[in-house]
């Protein structure tokens, strides 16, 4: 009996993180930005192009950035839960428009609803690839130093907003 | 019932530069990096949005007189280690290099040691002077209890 004990210990092992792995999400990528300054842009603004928007413009207030797009499904599914964030007043609510056509943008944001303080018109995609976009949605939460300290890749969900967004900003608001 | 019309084919997309030696640079480059849309793929092999784009971001750069290394760089600094096709070798990823060569190693000098005891254990046993008698001769195939 006893020489069953190790090879069935060591399979007992391998099953233990096979199923750890399982559970683990490889479209998750950890963000190297984290702690990092939120990388600089100008960039005209959704709905008044003739106007633009720097990061910059922030700075001293805890504020969310949220990567959309009209093109985007999972950000319909996200939407009332930005909606419910922008209610609560947590902080701030910029979108940035992702590689999208200005006139549809506009008019999804009539469809369903317009959150955000303003969007901001990234056309090609440039901005979005400093901030390390891969996957739209995702959504961003910038200190009062213009440091990112959290970022979420796919929908917000409620769980998400209550148990780790909303914490975040009233702690980054106290500080 | 066959409808012809002009033959598609599935493939890469065409380069866009008219210079080879920078797509040849590009396209090398290119296959270190991960697709992290399609993230089984190269960013030379995907065709992913995002793919595009980042290919034109290396091309750019290095129209512009950017490193391999200086866009590597870029990259990691934008979507971290992972955009690596082939991971670093760091004090994270230790395990993953040299986990199936060490379990290898490790199985391989199990049995090793296995099979040694037992050649081992199979060349202990001693005949008593007795047995010794008997087996010579059954070999010699003398067995007084052999009478059919």
């Amino acid at each position: 009996m006893n020489r069953f004990f190790v090879p069935l210990g060591i399979f007992a092992g391998l099953v233990v993180l096979l199923a750890a792995g399982l559970t683990l999400n490889p479209r998750e990528v950890p963000s190297p930005l984290i702690g990092k300054p939120a990388p600089q842009f100008r960039l005209p603004q959704l709905h008044q192009p003739q106007s633009t928007f720097a990061p910059d413009e922030l700075k001293g207030k805890v504020w969310v950035l949220n990567v959309w797009a009209s093109w985007c499904a999972a950000c319909r599914d996200e939407h009332p839960v930005l909606t419910d964030l922008a209610r609560q007043r947590l902080a701030p609510l910029y979108g940035l428009n992702y590689k999208d056509k200005r006139d549809e943008a506009i008019a999804w944001l009539k469809r369903f609803g317009d959150p955000y303080e303003l969007s901001i018109f990234d056309l090609d995609g440039r901005v979005g690839i400093d901030y390390g976009v891969y996957g739209v949605p995702e959504t961003y939460v910038i200190d009062k130093l213009g440091v990112i300290r959290y970022k979420r890749i796919g929908p917000v969900t409620p769980a998400i907003l209550k148990d780790k967004i909303a914490p975040l900003i009233a702690e980054l608001n106290r500080g | 019932m066959l409808s012809l019309g002009r033959p598609v084919w599935a493939g890469e997309a065409k380069p866009v530069a008219a210079d080879p030696a920078l797509e040849e640079r590009v396209t090398a480059l290119a296959t270190e990096l991960r697709c992290l849309v399609c993230q089984n793929q190269t960013l030379a092999d995907s065709n992913a949005p995002l793919a595009v784009d980042l290919r034109n971001q290396i091309r750019e750069r290095m129209r512009e007189g950017a490193s391999e290394r200086d866009i590597i760089g870029f990259m990691v600094e934008r979507y971290g280690d992972f955009v690596l096709y082939r991971p670093p070798l760091k004090a994270t990823t230790v395990l993953l290099w040299v986990g199936p060569i060490a379990l290898m190693i490790g199985g391989l000098a199990v049995l090793y040691y296995r099979l040694a005891r037992r050649r081992r254990e199979a060349a202990k046993p001693e005949l008593s002077a007795e047995e010794r008698a008997r087996a010579a001769a059954l070999l010699a195939g003398d067995s007084g209890a052999e009478k059919r």
